[in-house]
C-alpha cells in the first residue's frame, strides 16, 4: 500500500520543464502532478560520497527542485573509483562544491544548498528542519545513528543505504509514518557493532559500482515517497548481494521494547572506540608489543591473558598466553582464576577489549595489571610477521 | 532439530531460541539483526523466540559504508 505523497505539487511546470521531464509525464503514475511534486520537493543528501554521488545525480535529473548536500570532505583521487559525481579536475575541491557543479551541468532547474560542515548533535536538527526527506549516505555508524535520531525527533522520513565490498542494504525509516507503520533504524540495529568489528569501506574496500546499485534504489524510494506512488521499503530491509546477484527483503518490525528517542546524544561515544572507564584504565597502564617482547625475553614472571573469543584464539595467539574471554572478566566470573601472586598483562585483537577488561581488573584490586596496546595484530605486525592476521 | 542458519544446515537443541542460534555462531548480538523465516526478530525477543525444525535463520550484520 502506498503512502500519501510527502510534498504538495508546485503551481506549474514551465514549457522547458515539460520538455525535459516528458518521459516522466507520460507515465500515468507520475504524470504532471507527480512531476510538480518533485519540483516542490526539498531533499537533503547526507554525504556526497559513494552513495551520495549517484543519488544526487539521479535526484537532480529527476527534477527534485531543491537538493541539500551535507559534506565537509574534499575530493581525493581514491574517491574516483566510485564517486562518479566528481571528476579528475575536482581533486582537492570540497565535495559539496564539486557535486553542485555537476548538478548544474545536469539540471540547471535544481536549487542546491550546501552544508559544508561536520554533521553533529548541535547542527543536525537545524540542517534537517527545512527538508521533506533525508537520504543517508554517510560512511560511519556514529553519523548514521545521528541521522536516524534527528529524523525521528523531527518526524521526518529518511531513506537509508549502506554498502560494504559486494553487499548493500537499503530501507526506509520513518518513526511517524501513518497507519502505525512507524519504525526507525534502531528497531533493526539497536546499537552499533563493537568498535573495530565491522570495517569501513576505507578499511575493507567496496566494489565501486555497488554504489550505483544501492544509490539507485535509494533514489527510487525517494521519488516514490515524494510523489506517493508504489510500495515503499518502509518496514522492509532490502539486502543486495552482487556476487550471488540476489536481492532479498526481510520484514522489520517495531521493537516494542525499543527505547524512545528523546534527544540527540554523543554519537562518537555511543559508537566510540572504548568506554571512558577503559580509557582511564588504559592511561598509564598500556605497554607496547615491544615492551611485552622484552618482558618475555628477560624471563619476567607475569601472566599474559588473552581476552578474545576462543575462535579468535584458534586463528592466532601470542606464545604463553592463556585465554579468558573479556565477558567472563567483566561479569566477575573469571576473577577467581586470575593469579594473585604475579602481575597480569592483558591483550586482545587490537587493544579495545583488553582496555575494557583492564578497567574491570583495576576495580577488582589488580592495580598493577596492564594491557598491550595494539594487541595480537600489533604483535604479528611488529614482533612476529610470520603469524597470520585476521 | 535442524535449522538453516546463514545457508548452512546446523543441528540445534530442540527448543533453541534465536539467542541460542547466535551463541552457536559465537556472535554477540550487538550490530546484528536476525531474521527468522524472512522477518527480523526484535532484540528483546531473541531469548523468547523459539526456532522449530526447518526454520531459516539469517544473521545480518550492520554495515556502515556509504
Amino acid at each position: 500500500m502506498s503512502l500519501p505523497p510527502l510534498v504538495e505539487p508546485a503551481a506549474e511546470l514551465t514549457k522547458d520543464e515539460v520538455v525535459r521531464y516528458s518521459r516522466h509525464l507520460i507515465i500515468p503514475d507520475v504524470g504532471v502532478d507527480g512531476q510538480k511534486r518533485l519540483k516542490n520537493a526539498k531533499v537533503l543528501v547526507v554525504g556526497a560520497g559513494g552513495l551520495g554521488s549517484p543519488a544526487l545525480l539521479y535526484l537532480a535529473a529527476a527534477g527534485v527542485g531543491t537538493l541539500g548536500i551535507v559534506d565537509f570532505d574534499v575530493v581525493d583521487e581514491s574517491n574516483l573509483q566510485r564517486q562518479i559525481i566528481h571528476g579528475v579536475s575536482d581533486v582537492d575541491k570540497p565535495k559539496a562544491v564539486s557535486a553542485k557543479e555537476s548538478i548544474a551541468e545536469i539540471n540547471p532547474y535544481v536549487t542546491v544548498n550546501l552544508h559544508q560542515e561536520h554533521l553533529n548533535s548541535e547542527n543536525a536538527l537545524d540542517i534537517f528542519r527545512d527538508y521533506d526527506l533525508i537520504l543517508d549516505g554517510t560512511d560511519n555508524f556514529a553519523t548514521r545513528y545521528l541521522v536516524n535520531d534527528a529524523a525521528v525527533l523531527l518526524g521526518k522520513p529518511y531513506v537509508w543505504g549502506s554498502i560494504f565490498r559486494f553487499e548493500g542494504q537499503v530501507s526506509v525509516f520513518w518513526e511517524d509514518a501513518p497507519d502505525g507503520k512507524g519504525l526507525n533504524y534502531r528497531d533493526l540495529y539497536p546499537e552499533p557493532p563493537p568498535p573495530g568489528m565491522v570495517p569501513s569501506c576505507a578499511e575493507g574496500g567496496v566494489l565501486g559500482v555497488l554504489c550505483a546499485s544501492i544509490g539507485s534504489i535509494m533514489v527510487t524510494e525517494a521519488i516514490k515517497l515524494l510523489t506517493g506512488i508504489g510500495e515503499p521499503l518502509l518496514g522492509r530491509l532490502m539486502v543486495y548481494d552482487a556476487l550471488e546477484m540476489t536481492y532479498r527483503t526481510v520484514k522489520i518490525r517495531k521493537d516494542p521494547e525499543g527505547e524512545k528517542i528523546t534527544e540527540l546524544i554523543d554519537y562518537e561515544a555511543f559508537c566510540g572506540v572504548v568506554s571512558q572507564d577503559a580509557q582511564q584504565a588504559a592511561a598509564g597502564s598500556t605497554i607496547t608489543v615491544q615492551d611485552l617482547k622484552a618482558k618475555i625475553d628477560s624471563g619476567e614472571d607475569f601472566q599474559l591473558i588473552d581476552v578474545r573469543e576462543p575462535h579468535e584464539y584458534e586463528i592466532v595467539k601470542i606464545p604463553g598466553s592463556v585465554l579468558i574471554p573479556k565477558d567472563r572478566i567483566l561479569s566477575g566470573e573469571a576473577l577467581s582464576e586470575l593469579p594473585q601472586d604475579k602481575p597480569i598483562v592483558l591483550h586482545c585483537k587490537s587493544g579495545g577489549r583488553s582496555a575494557e577488561a583492564l578497567a574491570a581488573l583495576h576495580k577488582a584490586g589488580f592495580s598493577d595489571a596492564v594491557h598491550v596496546g595494539g594487541g595480537v595484530l600489533g604483535w604479528a605486525r611488529d614482533i612476529d610477521p610470520s603469524l597470520p592476521t585476521y | 532439530m535442524k535449522v538453516r542458519l546463514n545457508d548452512d544446515i546446523v543441528e540445534l537443541a530442540d527448543g533453541a531460541t534465536v539467542a541460542d542460534a547466535l551463541d552457536h555462531l559465537g556472535y554477540s548480538p550487538n550490530g546484528l539483526a536476525v531474521a527468522v523465516d524472512g522477518e527480523v526478530v526484535p532484540r528483546a525477543a531473541h531469548r523468547k523466540t523459539r526456532l522449530v525444525e526447518g526454520t531459516t535463520v539469517d544473521v545480518l550484520s550492520a554495515v556502515q559504508g556509504g
